[in-house]
């Protein structure tokens, strides 16, 4: 069950990842592509294990690379950092309420995007960032808060519908079974 | 302090990250191209079902409205067909002068349509798939283009696909011309606003430039990359930069950059 979940959050990463290519929708209406792998590395920081998170960030930062013009692996080391912190402190986190789920979704949308950038401009590119990308920076920070609790909805819906059900045991025993009337 | 798989997964994430980053440019273009061509499938599945629910909204289309059509198209044939005889005596007339002048021939442009099938999910550049690729014979630097204007220029070929960098992105810098004025500068990107992805400046013009709202800016030729007289924008307005030492101009592009879902890259 666990390399099933890996393989699901894997799956809506790549998915995810396409989407935001190919889907211009949010560009058009918004004037920015929102980014909703942070959320997703908010969940399997949340919920799952430490290779689901690595591979993800990997995997999902690679992906994203592909269609980028980003130098190739940048965006691997934001994701994973943000979910490694996360992960570290979730033992303190109310990770099963629902502003809790929103909060760091959005903290993390906020937190990726700025680490990249600063990453990217280290490695000696210049990204055309001006006023106008804190308007960005705001709608992709806002749409990943809102994009973390359907995310855990949608996982958590996932679950139960494909997980094994264990078969309810009743509670009658026989051998308490209080006889009554004659012998 | 760290559980034993963290520590491990923290540790292989930085030796990929380190391996990844240093690689060298040529290899790292290619693992890049490569990666991207896992996502193939998905894109020959969207095109699939756009053909197949543009079929099926073919096929219930009325016979009033394909009658009204054809019509449309015949009268717009018949105008194309005069505009064509024209066209014909003019360049004629125009190969006479040019032999009489010893000018140039100008070639034509060749051209292969191609189909946006992605964009750069990153908001700080400016950049697109089209499903053209080396197996199309396209190269790097090939000039990029729509019937309203410049778009930009190859930046990466992959077999089956290839990258784009748009005009006004940071990698892409194109030779204009002011039309009216003949006034030369540089195309990049904004400095004002990195909302507006129609907004570019035209850099290092003349600080005597005649400029005016409107006038058209075109390739320049310089350069070797763009051909000459390719339609890029039109001045919005201008300003003296660098204490009155030149002139810089916010040019409007004539290319809706969002909007774009078919080019066609200039092959020769």
């Amino acid at each position: 069950m666990n390399a099933l979940n890996s393989i699901t959050v894997l799956v809506v990463a790549f998915v995810v990842v396409y989407l935001e290519a190919a889907w211009s929708l949010p560009r058009r209406v918004l004037g920015c592509q929102v980014d909703l792998l942070p959320a997703l590395i908010v969940y399997t920081a949340l919920f799952r294990d430490a290779t689901t998170l690595a591979l993800l960030a990997a995997l999902g930062g690679l992906w994203f690379d592909s269609f980028s013009a980003n130098p190739f692996g940048v965006s691997v080391l934001p994701l994973f950092a943000v979910g490694f912190a996360i992960q570290q402190l979730r033992g303190l986190i109310l990770r099963d309420l629902r502003y809790a789920q929103f909060f760091l979704g959005l903290a993390a949308s906020a937190a990726v995007p700025v680490f990249t950038y600063v990453l990217v401009r280290s490695l000696g590119a210049h990204p055309l960032v001006g006023w106008g990308s804190l308007w960005h920076w705001i709608l992709m920070a806002l749409a990943g808060g809102a994009a973390t609790p359907l995310l855990v909805h949608l996982f958590a819906w996932l679950q139960r519908t494909f997980k094994y059900q264990r078969a309810v045991e009743t509670s009658f025993r026989p051998d308490r079974e209080i006889k009554r009337g004659r012998a | 302090m760290f559980r034993r798989p963290q520590y491990i997964a923290l540790v292989a994430v930085l030796v990929l990250v380190v391996v990844v980053l240093n690689l060298p440019p040529q290899t790292s273009a290619r693992l890049k191209l490569w990666v991207g061509t896992l996502f193939l499938p998905l894109f020959g599945l969207a095109t699939s079902s756009q053909k197949a629910a543009e079929r099926a909204g073919d096929t219930v289309v009325s016979r009033t409205v394909l009658i009204d059509q054809l019509n449309q198209f015949r009268e717009e044939n018949q105008r194309l067909k005069l505009l064509q005889a024209e066209n014909e005596t003019l360049r004629q007339e125009n190969e006479r002068l040019r032999s009489s002048l010893n000018f140039q021939r100008q070639t034509p442009l060749k051209v292969r349509l191609a189909r946006v099938v992605s964009r750069d999910p990153a908001n700080w550049w400016r950049n697109l798939q089209i499903d053209l690729g080396a197996r199309d014979q396209l190269r790097a630097d090939m000039p990029v283009v729509t019937a309203e204007g410049l778009v930009g220029k190859i930046a990466n070929v992959g077999p089956a696909h290839s990258q784009v960098v748009l005009v006004g992105d940071p990698n892409c810098r194109v030779a204009a011309i002011v039309s009216e004025t003949r006034d030369n500068g540089i195309i990049g990107p904004s400095s004002s606003t990195a909302l507006n992805a129609q907004i570019v400046d035209l850099t290092y013009l003349a600080k005597n430039a005649t400029l005016k709202p409107g006038q058209r800016v075109v390739t320049s030729g310089i350069g070797g990359i763009f051909p000459k007289g390719l339609p890029v924008g039109e001045v919005v307005d201008f300003r003296s930069v660098g204490y009155g030492l030149y002139t810089e101009a916010r040019v409007k592009l004539a290319v809706s950059m969002n909007k774009l879902e078919e080019v066609w890259v200039v092959v020769q």
